[in-house]
């Protein structure tokens, strides 16, 4: 059977994210944020992910652009951003590797999967493959101790994983 | 009855139904029947319901959620706000997701019957970044609700207005704390506030504000369609009613969520729902509620899972998440896995939290890698005493200041093995700062 349901992110290259700038259907999405909240800077949260969906990161250009159309100072949007693990500052791989280290997935053998991750990608947390395919990643409880141990590919959670599963996983994934 | 007092679901009534989450589903169980009631009873009518159901928060403090109501200044011309905290941060609780999962229709109810209690007309789902496909369903449920009238503008004609937004959070676990989620949701960095003023009276935006937990929600429909009188009725010691998601994970071998009345003992809840202890191993310890409650040894096993027997223990309920340890388990290793988080996701606004719990980490990590010094354990227990009972702006100190005394105080042993055995510190070959990731202050 298979297990990956996970599609590539897709990662703009730093040069693309010098500049930018908000085409329509980002606009309409922004409008319709900007409508759940009395203040604008609520909307930050949302319109960051939405530029990350976008963009598969957030680079200085883009964190620019989101100050100005929130009214919000740059370094203020930037330490919002750096507060938060989940956005990235950098360009990271086309699939992020997330696997839980907390208590209940370390009780049932986390460890080993993470070792079997840098053995089979030659990185360490932190890193991305040279060919810009994997980010890993070790993270905190990601909410499904029940099913543990537990990785998060990108939006996806696989659950009850081994290593067999793991070596499944990579071999599938587009 | 069967097993252990195992009851008719309540919470995950929908669990293994064909297409559960969908409104359909929902509304062929009697969905929605209990926001009919509510919106012809007037709010203080359906107040009152909730606060006599003794139902109380489970969130983790285990506040009566009618009380926390009441605390809503009427007479104040400001919008008043409803906040679902889906945020479900604390290791070893994953019953929230569960409960969007199976049934998210029954927690739209809830919060759109809360949101009429205390004259909320917009609530927000606030929900950790992580749980991506869980903000869909959700979005798709407040969708289906909104065509069928339930949501917007004069809901079922009753005059009540209502709507709500998914908020996203970015990934940090302190954005689970009610002040730190509302700054978060105003698109601040998540850090917790002074109180008071309680969120109750200035909460988001300025505004009386009440911060629900998804299954405290999740009962609200329940109350009003049965009365405060069925809930109170349900679990086994009195001021701890009502059914509970269990959420068991480690080493058992059917973890899981397990919704079970209120009061069923950590020996039924282990050996009775969740099969018992893996293949020739026995249990050494337990976490009842969350990594933040302070552990238990073994021999607790037969006290009753609720908020004021587990008190009573020296422990917390917390969420009701519970970890379970075998005796393969060293628990130095387990300590220092449990501040490997708390030092992660300290906000670091206060002193004594961030720099304790990064001491305590490189303690921890000292000690088991065989440098660990006889003056180790009275500076854990020094930190602990420094980051808890006040000394910090939010209880994410408490949070991990009971991890390390209560393992200290039942597994003190453990730690004065790796003691006896250690060798002396190696001459140190790395600066101090910065201190690179992965790397302890020592170096090592
Ligand atoms: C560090 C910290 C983390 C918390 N995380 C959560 C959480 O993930 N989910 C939650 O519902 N409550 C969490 N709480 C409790 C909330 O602050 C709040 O008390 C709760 O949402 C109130 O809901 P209730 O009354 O329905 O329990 C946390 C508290 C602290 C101090
Ligand atoms: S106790 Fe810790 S998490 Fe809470 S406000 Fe202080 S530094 Fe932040
Ligand atoms: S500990 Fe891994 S999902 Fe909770």
């Amino acid at each position: 059977m298979s297990l990956a349901r996970t599609q590539p992110l897709t990662i703009a290259p730093p040069e693309e994210l010098l500049e930018v700038s908000f085409d329509d259907g980002m606009e309409e999405i922004i409008e319709e944020h900007l409508r759940h909240y009395p203040t604008r800077q609520a909307a930050l949260l949302p319109v960051l992910w939405l530029c990350q969906e976008r963009w598969g990161w957030l680079s200085a250009g883009v964190l620019r652009a989101v100050a100005r159309r929130l009214e919000l100072a740059p370094a203020f949007v930037e330490g919002v951003v750096t507060f938060y693990t989940m956005y990235q500052t950098a360009p990271p791989g086309k699939y992020l590797l997330q696997v839980c280290t907390t208590l209940s997935c370390a009780l049932c053998g986390a460890s080993g999967l993470l070792e079997r991750l840098k053995e089979k990608l030659g990185i360490d947390p932190g890193e991305t493959t040279p060919d810009g395919r994997f980010t890993l990643l070790g993270v905190q409880c990601l909410g499904a101790c029940g099913e543990a141990p537990v990785i998060q590919v990108n939006n996806d959670y696989y659950t009850d994983m081994t290593t067999e599963k793991l070596d499944q996983l990579l071999d599938e994934l587009p | 009855m069967t097993a252990g007092g195992a009851m008719k679901p309540i919470l995950l009534r929908a669990r293994g139904e064909d297409k559960s989450r969908s409104i359909s589903t929902y509304l062929r169980m009697g969905g929605y029947g209990a926001l009919k009631k509510a919106l012809i009873m007037d709010p203080a009518g359906v107040r009152k319901e909730v606060k006599d159901s003794g139902l109380r928060g489970r969130g983790g403090a285990g506040f009566p959620t009618g009380v926390k109501w009441g605390f809503v200044p009427q007479d104040l011309p400001k919008p008043k706000y409803l906040i679902c905290n889906a945020d479900e941060s604390e290791p070893g609780t994953f019953k929230d997701r569960a409960i969007i999962h199976t049934d998210p229709h029954m927690l739209i109810e809830g919060i759109i019957i809360s949101s009429y209690a205390i004259d909320a007309h917009v609530a927000y789902i606030y929900i950790r970044g992580e749980f991506w496909e869980e903000a869909r369903i959700l979005e798709k449920a407040i969708a289906e609700a909104r065509r069928k009238g339930y949501l917007g503008t004069n809901i079922l004609r009753t005059g009540f207005d209502l709507e709500i937004h998914v908020h996203r959070g970015a990934g940090a676990y302190i954005c689970g704390e009610e002040t730190a989620l509302i700054e978060s949701i105003e698109g601040k960095r998540g850090q917790p506030r002074l109180k008071p003023p309680f969120p109750a009276v200035v909460g988001v935006f300025g505004c009386p504000t009440v911060v629900n937990n998804v299954e405290t929600l999740a009962c609200v429909p329940h109350i009003i369609e049965h009365g405060a009188a069925w809930f109170a009725a349900i679990g086994r010691n009195e001021r701890n009613s009502g059914p509970k998601l269990y959420g068991i994970s480690g080493h058992v071998r059917r973890p899981g969520v397990y919704e079970l009345p209120m009061g069923v003992t950590f020996r039924e809840l282990i050996y009775e729902h969740a099969g018992g202890i893996r293949e020739g191993h026995e249990l050494k310890a337990f976490i009842p509620g969350g990594s933040s409650c302070p552990v238990l040894p073994a021999d607790f096993v037969d006290i009753p899972a609720d908020f004021d027997s587990v008190a009573e223990a020296g422990s917390m309920f917390g969420s009701g998440g519970l970890i379970v340890m075998d005796d393969s388990v060293d628990m130095v290793w387990a300590l220092e896995n449990l501040m490997t988080f708390y030092s992660h996701e300290s906000c670091g606004q206060c002193t004594p939290c961030r720099e304790g719990s990064d001491w305590a980490l490189d303690i921890l990590r000292r000690i088991r890698r065989g440098y660990g010094r006889p003056e180790d354990l009275e500076t854990l227990e020094r930190i602990s005493r420094y980051a808890s009972q006040g000394m910090t702006i939010c209880p994410l100190g408490d949070a991990f200041c009971g991890p390390i005394s209560s393992f200290l105080k039942h597994f003190r042993n453990e730690f004065e093995d790796y003691i006896a055995k250690a060798k002396p510190l190696p001459p140190r070959t790395t600066p101090v700062l910065p201190v690179r990731s992965g790397r302890g202050r020592f170096g090592i």
